[in-house]
């Protein structure tokens, strides 16, 4: 499933990083622990958290995952979004807990 | 071919800049995406340690047909006991450090699952030697 359709079933906002939105997505992990992102997130993972500051867009390019969520309407930081757009990596809100979205995901992406 | 990078403490804007910018040179020089995947969570823990716990520190990388050896020297408070550090969950990192999502105390652990070896020393008050070295050839020979 790409980002993109995720995206549109699960009414999220985009917030920079358009460019990446064909991507595939392969698996999702949910964290808002940066070093357990790093230790256990593989590439093309969808990633949802409440951090909102450019480390993540930082560990989301090294790990290669195909977007980041941020739940419950938190707002990234402006550095964030730029380098979302820089590095081409879809940042999308949900109005949704961690839990929640976390569910609807692994219904769609396991369907 | 060696590589060099400076990593100022503190500065959380500037965190996984050098492991950024070595990852591209590693995709440069064709290294399989596996071991790259390996080399820059080892690297980007190693470089973010010295962000978060001190002041300031140089990255030095030699990479040959065999091996990439990545030694990370910093100035900083050190640490006394090395095993307890290695320890997942174990983190002296500030309230403000972990409200950002570090100090999980995982990083230690996700170097060592991602290097062929390591070794640490430190001396408290004055600074810590990180060096880690990844088999080119390891993943191709298995
Ligand atoms: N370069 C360093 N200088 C001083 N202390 C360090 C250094 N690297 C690690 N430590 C000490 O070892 C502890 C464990 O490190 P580790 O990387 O495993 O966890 P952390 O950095 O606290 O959290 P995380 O890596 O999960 O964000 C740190 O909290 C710190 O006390
Ligand atoms: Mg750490």
């Amino acid at each position: 499933m790409k980002v993109i359709e995720i995206q549109d079933a699960l009414n999220l906002k985009v917030l920079g990083g358009e460019e990446g939105l064909q991507k595939d997505i392969l698996g999702g992990y949910t964290s808002d622990l940066l070093s357990d992102v790093m230790g256990h997130a593989e590439q093309g993972y969808i990633w949802i958290t409440l951090q909102t500051h450019k480390n993540v867009m930082a560990v989301a390019s090294l790990k290669e995952l195909a977007a980041v969520v941020l739940i419950k309407n938190n707002v990234p930081d402006e550095d964030m979004l730029e380098q979302a757009n820089e590095e081409g990596i879809p940042v999308l809100v949900t109005n949704l807990s961690a839990f929640d979205i976390s569910g609807k995901l692994f219904n769609l992406l396991t369907k | 071919m060696n590589f060099n990078y400076s990593v100022e403490g503190g500065n959380f804007s500037k965190a996984g800049t050098a492991s950024s910018q070595f990852k591209k040179v590693l995709k440069q020089l064709n290294v399989d995406p596996i071991t790259i995947k390996r080399i820059v969570v080892a690297l980007y823990e190693a470089e973010v340690n010295i962000v978060a716990h001190a002041w300031e520190g140089k990255i030095d990388i030699e990479v040959d047909m065999e091996k990439v050896y990545i030694n990370l020297a910093d100035k900083g408070p050190g640490i006394a006991d090395i095993n307890q550090a290695m320890k997942p969950g174990f983190s002296t990192a500030s309230p403000s450090v972990r409200e950002m999502g570090f100090g999980a105390g995982m990083g230690l652990m996700n170097i060592k699952n991602n290097v062929d070896s390591l070794h640490i020393s430190s001396e408290v008050g004055k600074g810590t030697e990180l060096e880690m070295t990844i088999n080119l050839s390891s993943i191709i020979s298995k």
